[in-house]
């Protein structure tokens, strides 16, 4: 029976209780209290079940190592799964589940697998299984794990998580992660130095466990001299102390991740819910503290088993006594404390059995002298199964298990000895010494992690480093501090002595299996990683199979790879492994560290970007003209690009050739603001060009505009854009809209790492200008007719700017450079103006052009327009593979120029390969609208017995213009099939019948844009 | 000619800091080599600053100028000036290689005022705005969450903002959720 004290209870608060429900059950519990203590105060042993065998747990810990306890929170937009009861503070209204079970927690048809499939469950199961049959495992084997294995259900997705997350950047000189007495001293002997020091503790309350296991600091009890240092600390200008923040995962370069909680033990507070803490330091401290290791004896998964010291944490904590008989096993002397404490709390203490035959020193002897029987070298040989513990057999430590005594007790409290928390040391690369006296892996403080000097800049303090008693905790805790703020350029300082009061204590003994010689029926049900089910014959299995190596071990059997990530059962795995191998633990070694330290959340990580600033999303100066006129906007990058302006009633096919014809036949604008325009300027600057682009660029005459290709060094087509000479030793380069910073990033790195001495500098000027595309035969009356009522303006006649040129001055008073270009074939001028004045020039321009029927067109227009006239598009046309000559572009690559990037890519053979599918025109046989991407299919068969492939289909559209489906693709000797009709297996079962013809639909001559 | 507007028309908001669209100002993208006397006396010249050292922002009578690459500096001026200072540095500069570019209607500008403005900077920008590292003609061409920004600190302790116009709103948004009234963090 599991029950709350009528005293003790240091965190919790009695004059506030607060009620929550677990599995839909109202119980009580006080504000101070962890689900996990509530639970137990409510007798609640049995809180989950396992993963494979779904046999029932308990909790097993009182912090972050806690392997069962796992429950899904909160519900709806707050239902989060996965959720440790034990670092879950207690709030009123908290909903807890239970999860893994089915129908319920206490009657689970899963647990027969424990009975009936515990032996075809075995170690590398999965990996045995996938060598059967294809059939036989999607149909037996696949449908009965999903139903069986797994941990909480994913939150539902059609729900938004209510609440918000942030991130925060932090620079620090030094940053202590751990506000135990190892933390606080450190942080203390840091800040005396004057550096800035940042202290991360993880739980709701200072201190660590000091104040549990008792002893004396400076004088002062553990709990005083915390709440006395804790507020020297405070006052200190220089120290940041932040508590319900964990120190996640440490980086590079003294990067490290701090995992703030900021309302999940008030969900209604308001604000983000979590700030991941972004920070910088120039050293960090570990002083992480050491994890209790449990015992491998049969049943120690039992609900009732747990750790030693998380029994006194819940006793002395939270006056919680999680059994009123208590049998103790342990192997060193810590545990001797827990007796102490379900003593005084006046529990019964039924047994403690001590595996060392020599047993343990003073703390036992207090022990003995309270009348408690204490048996030296023996041992737990089986825990009753049962969903809480009720029986316990005992036996000789050193047997099989045979001639046993069974006891009656309700809990059993275990203690195989401690680990170091060693996972932040090792993150970046710090490493490990197996110190055997303590059966533990310590950090070696010779091979630390290191900076970008080569220098060491993690420090581990206090039990993180290896010692567990009180004075040698301080005296490292407070070197490490010295050194820390040494190493982050701060004076050195000698480090006064630290007096404690400690009991000295007997030296543990290694016990990896109870009993040594523990048979297989034993082995069978000896856990070592409980939320992943791995026992202890798992991993020996494992090992007779030929797996050596840790990491393949922990992968085969799946020991460590649970959220948990192993923290209990690393070091008892390990040791199983190293015995099976007949190897020593140091040869076997650990597994990998990797972050986060214990699961964070996804929220945490996206911060802010969430709603409306979850990505930026880029808007003309037009936009919101075009979003209150029907755009349908598409991404073009992070644009935002009107796709079509529907009006009422219409579709947004209909709106698309609506405005394709009108551009046509009358006037259409374009907000063409997107595309990228880079400004190129230096005595070198027409050298430059010349090698960015295919083309000849250099000998533009000013006042001239040129249609050029960007390939790679490859030789791909990377871009393409109109370039204008602006003036002697000055173009401007326009790019596709998704180019404007790739390709401006690509000509800074030709100039800063290949032709530093080049002088030519690049400015992008694309936000600057807002550009409007005045499309059609009406485009020059328009302008005309602004100039006009401007009084005056720039010549807009064929004659003064022709086709291809570009000239400044004023359109309808607006201040402008106007480039007679054409993606459409139709009279088009390009018109730049300032982006602050581009909403009021498209408002002019719109005005004036109602008597000439203006219509606003978007992407798709745009598209078909540029499909008629067979021009390419960038991403349509090409994708990475494509190279100019592919699209019959040789016209612009220039002969005469000694080089630019691409030229010698287009030697290779490949390139030159007469075989490379050619761009042609497709016309469908019947008028429709090919699919796009369709391959065209020819004949016999390839290596895979699929039908040989001799083209596709790069873009495909329906010609308002012409009345039927239009066409571009790529077939293998394409333009030398002029005529052939070949086909294209739709996805839909329909073969479409193409024709290949000239890409070029409309106005071959090109007279419509001449005009 | 119409009036020119900027990208949010002034708009504001009120948190943890006061946030605020400063509409449009004059800025120039000087490119050229730092420490040539012609540079030096040129940006003296139209704005009365000093060629600003690493990471820092100068201010002249008639301006200021920031630090923005080892080759680049961001000329501030009078909006309406823009177009005449180019013409002023192109008349200076000849037969030096250089590039003056009005990049004015480029850019969207706000303001970060109050208490927790350090704070609010410090959840968008991986910089150190503690008072020892950040303070009065402190500048930083960086980023805000997923956009380019540059920014510095007046004498009056506010920050500004400087970033592309295209996301102006995104910016506006941005700050306003991280001056949210109970997200303070409370370090600075």
């Amino acid at each position: 029976m599991s029950t709350r004290l009528a005293k003790q209870g240091r965190l919790i608060d009695r004059s506030k209780q607060v009620e929550f429900t677990f599995n839909g059950t109202t119980l009580k519990g006080y504000e101070g209290d962890t689900l996990a203590s509530a639970l137990l105060a409510n007798d609640q042993m049995l809180v989950g079940r396992s993963f494979k065998y779904h046999r029932p747990r308990g909790i097993v810990a009182s912090g972050a190592e806690e392997p069962n306890a796992l429950v899904g929170l909160g519900s709806n937009r707050r239902y989060e799964p996965n959720q440790r009861a034990t670092t879950t503070e207690l709030f009123a209204g908290l909903e807890a589940k239970s999860q893994n079970h089915w129908p319920s927690l206490e009657f689970d048809v899963g647990e027969i697998n424990s009975k009936l499939f515990a032996r075809f469950l075995p170690a590398g199961f999965y990996y045995k299984m996938f060598i059967h049959p294809k059939p036989f495992w999607k149909h037996v084997y696949e449908p009965f794990i999903r139903k069986s294995a797994g941990l909480g259900a994913a939150p539902d997705k059609e729900l938004v998580d209510a609440d918000t997350y942030e991130h925060f950047y932090f620079f620090t000189d030094v940053l202590v992660i751990g506000g135990g007495v190892a933390g606080l001293q450190a942080a203390k002997t840091a800040a005396a130095t004057g550096a800035k020091v940042l202290v991360l503790e993880e739980k709701s309350f200072w201190g660590g466990r000091a104040p549990v296991d008792g002893g004396e600091i400076e004088g002062l009890a553990a709990e005083d001299w915390i709440a006395k240092t804790l507020e020297e600390l405070g006052a200190m200008d220089n120290v940041t102390l932040r508590d319900r923040c964990m120190g996640a995962g440490v980086y590079d370069h003294g990067y490290v991740l701090g995992y703030e909680r900021l309302t999940d033990h008030a969900p209604e507070a308001g604000g983000p819910r979590h700030r991941l803490w972004r920070i910088r330091a120039t050293q960090v401290v570990t002083a992480t503290g050491a994890i209790e290791r449990p015992l491998s004896f049969a049943g120690n998964d039992v609900p009732g088993v747990m750790l030693a010291a998380s029994m006194r944490d819940y006793i002395v904590n939270w006056g919680v006594m999680p059994g009123q008989k208590v049998v103790i096993a342990t192997n060193n002397d810590d545990a001797y404390r827990t007796a102490l404490a379900v003593h005084a709390a006046g529990g019964e203490v039924v047994r403690v059995v001590d595996a060392r035959e020599n047993g343990g020193g003073k703390l036992a002897d207090e022990v003995r002298a309270l009348g408690i029987r204490v048996e030296n070298g023996r041992a737990i040989a089986k825990v009753k199964d049962g969903k809480r513990v009720t029986k316990v057999a005992l036996c000789a430590q050193n047997g099989e298990g045979g001639a046993r005594e069974e006891i009656e007790a309700d809990a059993v409290a275990m203690s195989g000895g401690w680990s170091p928390v060693v996972h932040l040391w090792s993150h970046c690369g710090g490493k490990l010494n197996w110190d055997a006296a303590n059966a533990h892996f310590a950090p070696d403080p010779d091979r630390a992690p290191t900076s970008h000097d080569g220098k060491p800049f993690v420090v581990t303090a206090g039990s993180a480093s290896g010692p567990l008693g009180l004075g040698a905790v301080m005296a490292d805790a407070a070197a490490a501090g010295a050194k820390a703020a040494e190493a982050a350029g701060r004076p050195a300082q000698a480090v006064a002595e630290i007096a404690t009061n400690d009991v000295a204590e007997a030296q543990m003994e290694a016990v990896w299996f109870m009993p040594a010689k523990a048979d297989i029926q034993l082995r069978m049900k000896s856990w070592l990683d409980y939320q992943n089910d791995v026992k202890v014959s798992d991993v020996q299995l494992a090992a007779r199979e030929g797996y050596e190596s840790v990491e393949h071990t922990k992968r085969y059997t799946t020991l460590g790879m649970a959220t948990d990530q192993g923290k209990l059962s690393n070091i008892n795995g390990l040791a199983v492994l190293a015995d099976s191998l007949n190897s020593e633990i140091p040869q076997v070694g650990t597994t990998t560290f990797r972050p986060p330290y214990h699961p964070i959340s996804m929220g945490a990580i996206g911060g802010e970007a969430r709603g409306e600033v979850f990505q930026p999303l880029r808007r003309t100066p037009m936009h919101d003209w075009h979003e209150a006129n029907g755009a349908d906007f598409e991404p073009v990058g992070h644009w935002r690009r009107p796709y079509a302006f529907v009006r009422g009633g219409e579709s947004v096919h209909d709106a698309v050739n609506r405005e394709v014809r009108n551009t046509r036949e009358n006037l259409g604008l374009l907000d063409a603001s997107t595309l990228g325009k880079l400004v190129v300027k230096g005595p070198d600057a027409g050298k430059f060009l010349d090698m960015m682009y295919t083309n000849m660029m250099s000998n533009l005459k000013i006042g001239k505009c040129r249609y050029g290709l960007m390939c790679s060094e490859n030789g791909f087509l990377m871009d393409d854009g109109v370039v204008a000479r602006i003036d002697e030793d000055t173009w401007l380069c326009h790019t596709t809209t998704g180019g404007a910073e790739r390709i401006h990033g690509h000509m800074e790195e030709w100039l800063q790492t290949e032709w530093y001495d080049w002088k030519v500098y690049v400015t992008n000027v694309t936000e600057q200008l807002a550009q409007v595309a005045v499309v059609g035969p009406n485009a020059r009356k328009v302008l005309e007719k602004l100039n006009a009522q401007a009084g005056g303006g720039m010549d807009v006649s064929k004659e003064a700017l022709p086709f291809m040129e570009w000239r400044d001055g004023e359109i309808g008073g607006f201040k402008a450079r106007a480039y007679r270009i054409s993606f459409s074939g139709e009279l088009s001028y390009e018109i730049a103006v300032s982006a602050s004045e581009g909403q009021a020039f498209w408002n002019a321009l719109y005005e004036a052009g109602k008597e000439f029927g203006v219509m606003p067109y978007g992407t798709e227009a745009l598209h078909i327009l540029r499909a008629e006239k067979g021009f390419i598009m960038i991403g349509d046309e090409t994708d990475g593979t494509v190279i100019p000559q592919d699209l019959n572009l040789q016209w612009a690559l220039s002969k005469k120029k000694e080089d630019f990037l691409g030229k010698r890519a287009h030697t290779r053979s490949h390139m030159a390969d007469p075989d490379r599918w050619k761009l042609v025109g497709l016309e469908t046989v019947d008028g429709s609208v090919l699919p796009d991407g369709a391959y065209a299919v020819g004949n016999g068969v390839n290596a895979n017995g699929q039908k040989n492939t001799i083209g596709r289909v790069t873009s495909t559209y329906y010609s308002a213009n012409l009345g039927r489906g239009i066409a571009m693709g790529l077939v293998k000797h394409g333009p030398k099939r002029m005529g052939e009709i070949i086909e294209f297996p739709g996805t839909d079962g329909t073969i479409y019948k193409a024709k290949i013809v000239d890409p070029v639909f409309y106005d071959k001559e090109g007279e419509k844009q001449n005009v | 000619m119409s009036d020119p507007v900027s990208a949010l028309k002034g708009a504001r908001h009120a948190g943890l800091v006061e946030v605020r669209e400063t509409g449009l100002g004059g800025m120039i993208t000087l490119r050229g080599d730092l420490d040539s006397d012609a540079i030096k006396s040129a940006v003296k010249s139209v704005t009365g600053a000093d060629v600003p050292a690493l990471r820092k922002i100068a201010l002249g009578d008639a301006g200021a100028a920031a630090w923005m690459s080892p080759d680049e500096l961001l000329l501030l001026v009078d909006y309406a000036e823009a177009d005449a200072v180019v013409a002023k540095l192109d008349e200076a500069l000849v037969g030096t290689h250089y590039m003056a570019t009005n990049v004015s209607d480029a850019r969207a500008c706000f303001s970060v005022s109050g208490e927790a403005a350090r704070e609010v900077m410090g959840k968008l920008a991986p910089v150190d705005f503690s008072a020892a590292k950040f303070g009065a003609g402190d500048f930083r061409r960086s980023r805000l969450a997923q956009v380019a920004a540059a920014f510095w600190m007046d004498d009056a302790g506010a920050f500004h903002i400087v970033c592309f116009r295209s996301v102006g709103q995104y910016m506006f948004d941005l700050l306003k959720v991280a001056s949210h009234p109970q997200s303070a963090v409370g370090v600075y």
